[in-house]
């Protein structure tokens, strides 16, 4: 599979539409191949593909889904994981992040997963290391795998996301996965609708091609999707927000306010979710909701961006 | 004597623009005349052929960070005051928010002392308006203003509390200090680290908008009338500032600004990497765009430049802030503001000003000269005989390409590295002594 695919996964806006749809579709056989095996038919061994490879995680805000899913699609491809410890590593004693690397690359990675709280953070790494390096979350900048894992998901429901409108609805300004989700979501045809208050809606995100609904009505209405983004406490601490009951009155999405959607819209959350606040537990829990395969996704999409990045011969 | 003969002399002071020849007897200016230098002068005196070069005031820059005392591996005033006349600076007013912070004599004492050690530049201090900069309790302002200091500033961050701040500029009015202002609202520009807009909102940095600076210049603007004092505001960015200043100098306040070049000719794309009008794209997130205040946008730009055509803008000061190189090889967030100017302000202001038709060359050299040295009543920006022999003959045509290396700060943090500008000082003198001059090959 001869995929012009680049080498660091730093930010989906760099990518073209043909990269993203020749990774959804890799990404798109790992996870029928998933579950299949799930399904105790015949498994595909996929572990040579990454074998002998050294994939590091480096994480340096905490994660569940992100790092996890990581670590089980580098071991599902044969690679060897070593999981870098913040707390127990150098950093601590105050050693640079470009100092850190560099030892890390010395010592042998082939890949680099990489998640800061500095947007732009996996950029300066890259420019350090041989390694391959993929940006797990830097900042309020991007989360590539999320956007990717999003699309997957929807384009496995719809077949394709051209002329959909996917509404995203929460804490604009400091999410990674509203912008990664733009640039991918309007790469593959659809049209991306941001919501939220004022205080959240970060100046000029319209230039990232997405359009912006002053009210839950406006982004709702006649959207196939929404996704709703985690409110966090530190918005209520900065003035952003009065506190979670408030947002939940205006922006958070339950039952009745789902009819606002057309009837087979899907509901999507990139976790981790404040039950109650932005979403009710009973549209969490619903049929509609896409929140349980958006993290079967992520393994699928993480494989191939892997196997992607580190060249693997993937037989067809 | 030294004679620079028959060179194109612009001296804003004197509304002098023509080709005349500049005699220097010792530390001083003795003549300035049409008449080229005689052949009987050329056998007794030092005769240097400014012919196809233009001889103006040493430059005046009123807005230097030069690190010493307290962080002498980013700067020394021995290297800042060096870098400074190779920038055709001859006189720069040194910030206090060094470590210690100068707000006593004997900080401001050392300073100058150091300069005049150095023997570049003219090195003149400037003192703390707050005790340790800290915005609380005044500093000793007449006993900085007696050891030297021509005016006290906090910058690098504001006085926040109004109160204070009027305070302050009563108590300067009375010494006739000028106050300049780091016009910032902390509560605005909190937590950011690029101007706020579509630029910041793409690469997920968070924003410092403009508001941040217009609110505080507004502030400052009012209690200046309030009191009286001479308010100077500190690197103008907004189009906001310029417009609040022109209505305040049209109703009469006593109030003076500059402009530093990174502010009138790169927007905030540059953090992003995009190619600006002086030269080649760069990366995303290079902190070598960083500063504070923020690089703005088009229509900020713009403003900066129409305030400086019509005189709005008094001035144009560097801001030169030096770093450590490997603290700005860091994440976007975590590198520290500020770039080096001292070397290039002259060329860049040259190039994107003049050669583009927006100020005649007269023009920038008051900008850069004799209204710099106006607002803070120094002694350079003239060349009227029996001033100060502060001079420098330029090359306004030599083209060169900056490379970080070959600067002679000890700081290597600009962002117009890479970039090919026009003109430059051939050579600087300072109270009639040559302190730097480019050797020209035979």
């Amino acid at each position: 599979m001869a995929l012009d695919f680049p080498k660091h996964l730093l930010e989906l806006e760099a990518l073209t539409r043909p990269q993203i749809e020749g990774l959804l579709s890799l990404a798109a056989r790992f996870k029928r191949e998933r579950a299949r095996a799930r399904g105790g038919e015949a498994q595909t061994d996929r572990r040579g593909l990454l074998r002998g490879r050294n994939v590091i995680t480096l994480f340096f805000e905490t994660s569940t889904r992100t790092r996890s899913s990581f670590e089980v699609a580098a071991k599902a491809l044969g690679a060897d994981v070593l999981i870098f410890q913040k707390d127990a590593s150098s950093v601590a004693k105050g050693e640079s992040l470009e100092d850190t690397v560099r030892n890390l690359d010395a010592i042998g990675a082939d890949a680099l997963v990489v998640r800061h709280p500095a947007a732009g953070a996996p950029r300066l790494v890259a420019r350090a290391v041989r390694a391959s390096v993929i940006n797990a979350g830097d900042g309020a900048h991007e989360h590539p795998t999320q956007g990717l894992l999003d699309a997957l998901s929807l384009r496995e429901r719809w077949g394709t996301l051209e002329g959909k409108t996917v509404a995203i609805v929460g804490d604009i300004a400091h999410s990674r996965v509203a912008r990664s989700n733009i640039h991918c979501l309007s790469k593959l045809g659809a049209h991306v609708r941001v919501g939220g208050p004022s205080t959240l809606i970060p100046s000029g995100i319209e230039k990232l091609g997405c359009t912006v609904a002053r009210s839950l009505r406006e982004a709702l209405t006649g959207a196939d999707a929404v996704m709703a983004l985690r409110i966090q406490n530190e918005r209520i601490a900065d003035a952003r927000l009065p506190g979670p009951r408030d947002y939940a009155r205006t922006w958070g999405l339950n039952a009745r306010r789902l009819e606002m959607l057309p009837k087979e819209a899907l509901v999507l959350h990139p976790g981790p979710v404040n039950r109650g606040v932005e979403m009710s537990s009973d549209v969490l829990d619903s049929p509609r909701s896409l929140v349980m395969d958006q993290v079967d996704s992520g393994v699928a999409v993480r494989m191939a961006v892997l196997a992607l990045c580190l060249r693997a011969e993937v037989p067809a | 004597m030294i004679i620079l003969d028959s060179g194109r002399v612009i001296d804003p002071a004197n509304g002098i623009d023509g080709t005349r020849t500049v005699l220097i007897d010792g530390d001083h200016i003795r003549e300035v005349r049409e008449q080229p230098a005689t052949p009987a002068e050329k056998l007794v005196h030092q005769v240097i052929d400014c012919r196809g070069r233009w001889v103006l005031p040493g430059l005046v820059d009123l807005h230097v960070h030069l690190r010493e005392p307290g962080e002498e591996g980013k700067e020394t005033i021995a290297t800042g005051a060096r870098a400074a006349v190779a920038g055709g600076v001859t006189t720069l007013v040194a910030m206090p928010n060094t470590k210690p912070v100068c707000d006593s004599a004997s900080v401001a004492r050392f300073v100058a002392a150091r300069g005049r050690e150095a023997g570049f530049a003219r090195v003149i201090p400037a003192g703390a308006i707050t005790r340790g900069s800290l915005g609380e309790q005044l500093a000793d302002m007449a006993e900085l203003k007696e050891a030297g200091c021509v005016c006290v500033t906090d910058d690098g961050r504001p006085v926040m509390s109004a109160g204070v701040m009027r305070r302050a500029l009563e108590y300067a009015r009375d010494l006739d200090l000028p106050v300049m202002v780091h016009a910032e609202d902390l509560t605005l520009s909190s937590g950011g680290c690029m101007n706020e807009g579509p630029a910041a909102t793409r690469l997920g940095l968070p924003g410092i908008p403009a508001a941040a600076e217009v609110a505080m210049v507004q502030r400052d603007l009012l209690l200046a009338e309030l009191t009286g004092a001479r308010l100077h505001v500190a690197h103008v960015s907004a189009a906001g500032s310029v417009r609040a200043i022109r209505e305040a100098k049209a109703r009469g306040v006593r109030v003076t600004c500059e402009a530093a070049p990174h502010h009138f000719t790169l927007t905030d794309e540059a953090v992003a990497g995009v190619a600006a009008a002086l030269g080649p794209a760069g990366e995303p997130y290079d902190a070598h765009a960083k500063m504070n205040p923020p690089l703005r946008e088009a229509a900020d730009i713009a403003a900066l430049r129409q305030g400086l055509k019509d005189g709005v803008i008094d001035c144009i000061a560097s801001d030169h802030a030096p770093h450590a190189y490997d603290a700005k090889e860091a994440a976007f967030d975590d590198a520290p503001f500020g770039i080096i100017g001292l070397e290039t302000a002259f060329a860049v202001a040259h190039t994107e000003l003049v050669l583009n038709g927006v100020l005649t060359l007269p023009e920038l050299i008051a900008r850069m000269s004799s209204a710099p040295a106006a607002a803070f009543h120094l002694a350079g920006g003239t060349l009227q005989p029996g001033a100060i022999a502060d001079v420098v003959v330029l090359d306004t045509a030599t083209r060169w390409t900056v490379q970080p290396a070959a600067l002679l700060s000890k700081s290597r943090n600009t962002p117009f590295a890479g970039r090919t500008l026009t003109g430059r000082a051939a050579l600087t003198l300072v109270g009639g002594n040559v302190v730097h001059q480019v050797k020209v090959p035979a």
